[in-house]
């Protein structure tokens, strides 16, 4: 916040280090930043609800996101999607309440030649087979 | 100030060249329907019901926020800005669960009104029905999300007028909702200064009075026989 001097229009960038910072963005800090940067609580509420890649809840210890650009989901991405769903019990933008895994999705990846797409703890699979992923959910899901 | 000259369906009329296309339509009489526009607030051009066709251009513009030029050609009111107007209130009323009859606002809903004007009969969309909450944790206000049609008309007269910016937009899509300070209940909310201006800029029955509701309007009808009783007995 000191580097940008504590500027009202800095929110996103300060929003952006917060969430690298500590993994999610807690009230109480959207509640120091608001005071911080001399901006209403509700204004920072709402820029870091309305953009999707801030998040309010812990992230878990993994990430699986499939995407669902166009590409990816005329090659299957929501089938896919469905299976990771039932094999994680989780439903898709959810973390385990272990803590273990984030099922998450995206828009789109721009890794369309591909399709279907998705990034397990930052790696990118291309041409994701259901199976194979169930599998590797599953893995994540039952490690220690 | 330049005046600017300009007509608008087909009627000449002048201008100051600081003036919206609304602006000026409502100065000649003639009248052009908006949800998101209140008098005194800065425009958003949210709502989209304002549009107009003006000449020389395939798109629509908001009348709210296009300013004049000289020899600009308005049509306000013409069978396709009628449909699109139409289909605009439908997607309102699908949005959320406004049921008039029950409403505090009802007959005196700018939502409700515009709905007669534009003639809508029925709705052609699918209703989303959305869960949505009613919080009466202030003193003397409560807001109803079903009746809300996110015109942020509440949020600017709060930031604008009062100065306090207590409610802004969470969200988004339709899960876009009005808010107090975090996201806490409104009679939580510290920085609210309890002065009603978003009650007088709500266009429909969302943000409303305590006490008002058809709910709150109790009546208790055994209190005629408890009178008649009294008077047995005392005759």
């Amino acid at each position: 916040m000191k580097r940008h001097q504590y500027r009202a229009d800095a929110l996103i960038e300060v929003l952006h280090k917060a969430q690298e910072l500590y993994g999610h963005l807690t009230e109480d800090r959207l509640l120091e930043i608001a005071h911080s940067l001399h901006l209403p609580p509700s204004r920072v509420y709402g820029v870091a609800t309305f953009y999707h890649f801030f998040s309010l809840t812990p992230q878990g210890e993994h990430s699986c996101t499939v995407c669902l650009g166009t590409a990816c989901y005329v090659k299957g991405a929501m089938e896919l999607l469905a299976t990771l769903e039932t094999e994680s019990g989780l439903r898709a933008g959810s973390t385990s309440a272990d803590g273990k895994l984030s099922l998450l999705t995206a828009r789109c990846l721009g890794a369309c030649g591909i399709a279907p797409a998705v990034i397990v703890d930052g790696n990118v699979a291309g041409h994701a087979d259901p199976e194979v992923m169930r599998a590797r959910v599953r893995a994540l899901l039952d490690e220690d | 100030m330049a005046a600017r000259t300009l007509t608008i369906n087909g009627t000449l009329i002048s201008a100051r060249s600081n003036e919206t296309v609304l602006e000026a339509a409502r100065e000649a009489g003639i009248s052009i329907p908006t949800l998101c526009h209140l008098d005194g607030l800065s425009e958003v051009g949210a709502c989209r019901l304002c549009l107009v066709e003006i000449a020389g251009s395939a798109k629509l513009q908001p009348a709210c926020h296009t300013t004049v030029t000289e020899g600009m050609e308005v049509q306000t009111d013409t069978p396709r800005l009628k449909a699109h107007r139409r289909a605009i209130v439908e997607l309102l009323f699908a949005e959320r669960n406004h049921i008039c009859a029950v409403c505090v606002a009802s007959g005196h809903c700018e939502l409700q009104q515009l709905a007669v004007e534009v003639g809508m009969s029925h709705v052609r969309y699918e209703y989303l029905s959305p869960d949505c909450s009613v919080d009466i944790s202030h003193a003397r206000f409560g807001i109803d999300h079903n009746r809300c049609v996110l015109c942020t008309r509440c949020v600017r007269a709060c930031d604008e007028v009062e100065g306090v910016h207590t409610w802004d937009i969470a969200g988004r899509g339709t899960n876009a909702r009005v808010i107090t300070d975090l996201n806490v209940p409104w009679g939580e909310a510290t920085s609210c200064t309890s002065c009603g201006k978003c009650l007088l800029a709500c266009p429909t029955g969302a943000i409303f009075s305590r006490g008002s509701t058809v709910a709150e309007l109790e009546r208790d009808a055994s209190r005629i026989a408890t009178i008649v009783a009294a008077r047995n007995e005392r005759w």
